[in-house]
């Protein structure tokens, strides 16, 4: 076993521990804590993998801007009321996602080891990734050449979630001011 | 491919390791959307699953030899970005409504 695949369990243990803590605790800041966490041990796998320009897009932008946003939304909310009350009306609802999660996680283990496949291989090896200037220039020359105009359209769709946002979270027209109960 | 390139080769562990973790990391996400009654949790939860498949994009990459997997996962962090902007200004619309972030207090469709 190479030293990347033993960085690869750690990380993804830790991943799957965080991400379970994640899914079950009761206080959202502990959640969004632990989902900065997965979001670094996947920043770390992509290193490891090889896609250096996720792996820094991935802290930038997850662990930074929307980690941010979560946080920022769990504090104005002061929403740390527990809504985890196990036992009480939806215990067949948990038992029945918990099972069909397990269940569907199998047969996708299971697919994935006994299907074997048989790609048609792109061009980018590894050496030839090595001799255009690595991952990260590689990867840009993509973005501005074969997928300009997907990123051009991204740019609209940043624009639209803009206004979409504001307009949501503005106060509707029933409020007399729009700042006249400013305790939310 | 010997040990000492299999930092930028992408083939670091068997690729059906690498599926289902990813496939483990989907499906906690899928369970959280289901039993969690937490707004601001569920949409964590989302998170979770598009990280997910972020990682099974670039973890296929790697062994087909094609960058598309990776451009792929590019637009896919744009586009969760703006989903969770526009998810977390819904809740702070539920929040101002509802005074609550439980989703079992959605119970009206008038406004």
């Amino acid at each position: 076993m190479t030293t990347a695949a033993i960085f690869f369990y750690l990380f993804a243990s830790l991943a799957i521990g965080f991400s379970l803590v994640t899914v079950l605790k009761k206080n959202p800041a502990v959640s969004a804590f632990s989902l900065v966490m997965v979001f670094f041990c996947f920043a770390a796998i992509y290193a490891i993998l090889g896609a250096h320009l996720i792996s820094a897009l991935q802290i930038v932008v997850y662990a930074g801007a929307i980690m941010v946003l979560f946080i920022f939304v769990i504090m104005l909310l002061n929403a740390d009321a527990p809504s985890f009350d196990f036992g009480r009306s939806h215990i067949a609802l948990r038992v029945a996602s918990i099972v069909l999660c397990a269940g569907l996680f199998g047969s996708f283990v299971w697919v994935f080891k006994n299907t074997a496949l048989s790609p048609t291989l792109g061009t980018f090896t590894p050496d030839q990734v090595q001799s255009l200037g690595g991952n990260t220039k590689v990867l840009s020359t993509l973005l501005y050449t074969e997928y300009l105009y997907p990123f051009e359209i991204t740019s609209a769709l940043i624009l639209a979630g803009i206004v979409g946002a504001v307009a949501i979270a503005k106060r509707g027209k029933s409020a007399k001011s729009p700042y006249s109960q400013g305790e939310a | 491919m010997n040990a000492g390139i299999s930092m930028t080769s992408g083939i670091v562990v068997e690729p059906w390791i690498l599926l289902s973790f990813c496939a483990a990391i989907f499906f906690i996400g899928l369970m959280g959307v289901l039993i969690r009654r937490n707004i601001l949790i569920i949409i964590m939860s989302i998170e979770l699953m598009l990280n997910a498949v972020n990682l099974t994009f670039v973890s296929l990459s790697g062994p087909l030899q094609d960058m598309g997997g990776q451009m792929a996962v590019f637009f896919i962090i744009v586009v969760a970005g703006v989903g969770s902007a526009v998810g977390l200004g819904l809740v702070i619309a539920m929040f101002r409504t509802l005074r609550s972030v439980d989703t079992d207090d959605i119970q009206v469709l008038k406004g």
